[in-house]
């Protein structure tokens, strides 16, 4: 517990500075925004109606959708992971109330007292600064608390886009059924939405009753704060020394962020500094690497085959690997630097019992029992081409379909929610499960090697090059497997560092 | 000679396809208290508006001491006129010297003597520190009229500034306006559908039917059936109650 609560300090520092900023952006967006529109409807309409579109976007799903447009935007010259999209995303959550409230309390003012504004001979801007913002500020106020909240508990999302935050430990610890790290993210983020909301309240009523020192006094505790949180941000120790900083990646599960910290070890070991960014979509994770945004990351050979290039065709290992390695290079400038050894494949897989008394054995036998079966999936298989390609193969309707995140998808199978599971061929839960994997007679799904992706930046560092190098061909499927139990089990769990650890001694690295 | 105080020269203002003023001219002299009567609709507000520009004529001129009022921004042509209305609009956020003071203040001119704008208003000095819902409905309008007295000013607008007052608070305020007119030296505007108020009050009724001026003349030259239909029908109000009134009494 002590030590999932020893990273927060790091992580709240990031989550507030990216609050913050995402809240100060908002405003200073908002506040003109809202004056202009408090005069002129026809502009409210139009401003409140964008407002309320972009609320009805899942926050999730907009932080995602700054990445190809940046990537588009900038042509590269943008970062498109990490703090600008998390930004924008989060400064268009945080209009809606800011904008809606502050129309609200303009619109709220008596008409008399503005008459009585413009007779005494104020000017705009006066009438601006002494009457409308002084009587607008409680409503307004209440708006930005609202803002407040929502973009606090929006930053926790982040982590998808590769902005450290609070997020980093709610993710890593769902992925990993963590729950102290669940536990440690969740308190830190609702005591900072809280407190701040608290502090803002006392400074709402400090200025509704024109008490000076109260709302002066909470003003300065939240600054106080917020500096305070975010220190660890302006002390953080120079031992970097010159040393160059790697940016490695992985996706958003446990053997990800094994394979994420074995890597990095290395490449400390090298003579590096390493940060992670972990919990980065599929999607997202090829397009940091070609970016740079990631330096170096492992993918699985089917899911660039399939989603990147677009391909349809299941060719022999050897021959896709090798096409893999020329399209990344020639089209991204991205380098492959080989295969790890085992596959992390798409395997069907379900309870023996019911395997047997079902007579399935094959995809093809799953095929015609399926429309009295439940599929229970990962958050993205219903949506890959590799869902398409085995439909295509073996034509099958469920009679559901449910996707899940992968521990709670082999809860599912066993707890007789779902009747079949799209599992992972390196999950060491299907031996420790012992679980029946369904044979691919047709040959629909790719082969699944685990390969090395090195940005165009790294590509010809040697020193990078050979820290890393011995981990290619090296890691069997039966050690990988053992690894991610270590950290997917129950109990005696270990975290992810742990697990490099383990395996990297295993190996004799 | 000396040019009117106040003077409007052919001003129209449509809404649409209404005339609210409709070519409407009139001269005001200075130290004069002339009532504008008329029942609502008929532009006399509109026409009192446009001399602090709080509307601008769609035609013709306003003319201040002589000089076209669109001569200069209209914050600084305010901070010479002293505007009261019915709605008051005290600023609910700042304590009663504050609202007096507060032309003054964005004029960049000096603090002025609250107790003096307190005592000519007939308010109790102590009523400095209180905030605007702290006080009565004839109190609030004091504040207000002490706050258009605050004003680098001779010129008075009163809009309807006694529509919202019981008769007795009105009655009094109205003696004290008069009072003051006098004391200060001002020119006084007073829109009023009240004609029994214009007529006790005033030195010149004007009266408005439909945005023009159906009746300019003095109150005793009313009462003597002058004016034409329009106004005499106005005078009739106030004339057949005190009739009944006095019948009352006698009998």
């Amino acid at each position: 517990m002590n030590e999932a609560f020893a990273r927060v300090p790091e992580l709240l520092a990031e989550h507030v500075l990216l609050s913050l900023s995402a809240l100060l952006f908002a405003l200073l967006i908002a506040a003109p925004l809202a004056i202009a529109a408090a005069r002129r409807p026809r502009l409210a309409t139009a401003a409140l109606g964008f407002a309320s579109l972009v609320q009805t976007i899942p926050s999730l799903a907009l932080l995602a959708l700054f990445f190809p447009l940046l990537l588009w935007l900038g042509g590269g010259r943008l970062p498109a992971l990490g703090f600008l999209p998390s930004l924008l995303a989060l400064t268009l959550y945080a209009l809606l109330p800011l904008l809606r409230n502050g129309v609200a309390a303009l619109r709220g003012i008596d008409p008399a007292v503005i008459e009585a504004a413009d007779a005494v001979g104020m000017t705009r801007a006066q009438r601006l600064r002494l009457v409308e913002a002084p009587l607008a500020a409680p409503v307004a106020i209440a708006g930005l608390r609202t803002a407040a909240v929502w973009t606090i508990g929006a930053a926790t999302l982040s982590t998808t886009v590769g902005q450290p935050g609070l997020g980093d430990l709610i993710f890593a610890g769902l992925q990993t059924q963590s729950w102290p790290l669940v536990l440690a993210g969740c308190v830190a983020a609702a005591g900072l939405a809280l407190a701040v909301d608290a502090l803002m309240g006392l400074a709402e009523r400090g200025i509704a009753t024109r008490r000076r020192r109260l709302w002066l006094g909470a003003l300065a505790l939240l600054g106080g704060g917020l500096v305070a949180s975010t220190s660890p941000l302006w002390w953080r120790p120079s031992d970097g020394g010159g040393r160059p900083l790697i940016t490695v990646g992985a996706k958003n599960f446990g053997e990800q962020y094994i394979l994420a910290r074995l890597i990095g070890q290395r490449l400390e070991r090298a003579g590096y500094r390493v940060r992670y960014r972990e919990g980065l979509g599929s999607a997202v994770i090829f397009g940091a690497v070609a970016s740079g945004a990631v330096d170096v990351y492992v993918d699985y050979a089917g899911t660039i085959w399939t989603n990147a290039m677009q391909r349809r065709d299941v060719p022999e290992r050897g021959v896709m690997l090798r096409s893999i390695a020329a399209w990344t290079a020639h089209n991204h400038r991205v380098r492959m630097l080989g295969a790890l050894g085992f596959e992390n494949a798409y395997a069907f897989a379900m309870q023996p019992g019911t395997a047997r008394t079902r007579g399935i054995a094959t995809l093809a036998d799953l095929a015609a029992r399926s429309p009295t079966m439940r599929l229970g999936s990962d958050l993205e298989f219903l949506e890959r081409p590799e869902w398409a390609a085995v439909r295509r193969a073996y034509p099958m309707r469920f009679a559901a379909a449910t996707p899940y995140s992968p521990t709670f998808m082999y809860r599912a199978l066993a707890s007789g929610r779902a009747d079949v599971i799209t599992a992972f061929s390196s999950d060491g839960r299907i031996a420790a499960e012992r679980l029946t994997v369904l044979t691919d007679p047709r040959h629909a799904i790719p082969g699944y090697d685990a390969i090395l992706l090195v940005a165009p930046g790294r590509a010809k560092d040697a020193r990078f090059t050979q820290a890393l190098a011995p981990l290619v061909g090296r890691i069997p499927v039966a050690a990988m497997r053992e690894a991610n139990l270590l950290v997917d089990r129950e109990a005696d769990k270990q975290s992810p560092d742990a697990a490099a650890r383990w395996l990297a001694a295993k190996l004799g690295l | 000679m000396e040019p009117p105080a106040l003077a409007w020269d052919r001003v129209v203002k449509r809404y649409g396809a209404v005339a609210a003023v409709d070519g409407v001219s009139l001269a005001v002299a200075s130290g004069s208290f002339v009532a504008l009567v008329g029942t609502s609709g008929s532009g006399k507000s509109t026409l009192l508006k446009m001399a602090n520009r709080l509307i601008d004529p769609d035609e013709g001129r306003v003319l201040l001491d002589g000089r076209d009022v669109t001569g200069e921004p209209a914050p600084t042509l305010r901070r010479r006129i002293g505007y009261v209305f019915q709605h008051i609009g005290l600023f609910p956020h700042l304590d009663v010297a504050r609202n007096i003071a507060i032309g003054p203040r964005v004029a960049g001119r000096p603090t002025p003597d609250i107790h003096r704008l307190l005592d000519l208003v007939e308010l109790p000095r102590e009523l400095a520190g209180r905030m605007p819902a702290e006080l009565s409905g004839g109190q609030r309008q004091r504040v207000g009229i002490a706050r258009a007295l605050a004003q680098d000013t001779k010129l008075l607008l009163m809009d309807e500034a006694f529509g919202a007052l019981d008769p007795v608070t009105r009655d009094a305020l109205g003696r004290r306006l008069r009072a003051l007119h006098d004391e200060l030296a001002l020119t006084t505007i007073l829109v009023t559908h009240d004609m029994a108020e214009a007529l006790l009050l005033a030195t010149r009724v004007v009266v408005m039917r439909a945005g023009r001026i159906v009746a300019d003349e003095t109150p005793a030259a009313l009462m003597a059936g002058g004016g034409g239909d329009a106004a005499q029908a106005l005078v009739a109000v106030p004339r057949a109650q005190a009739e009944q009134l006095a019948a009352m009494a006698h009998r």
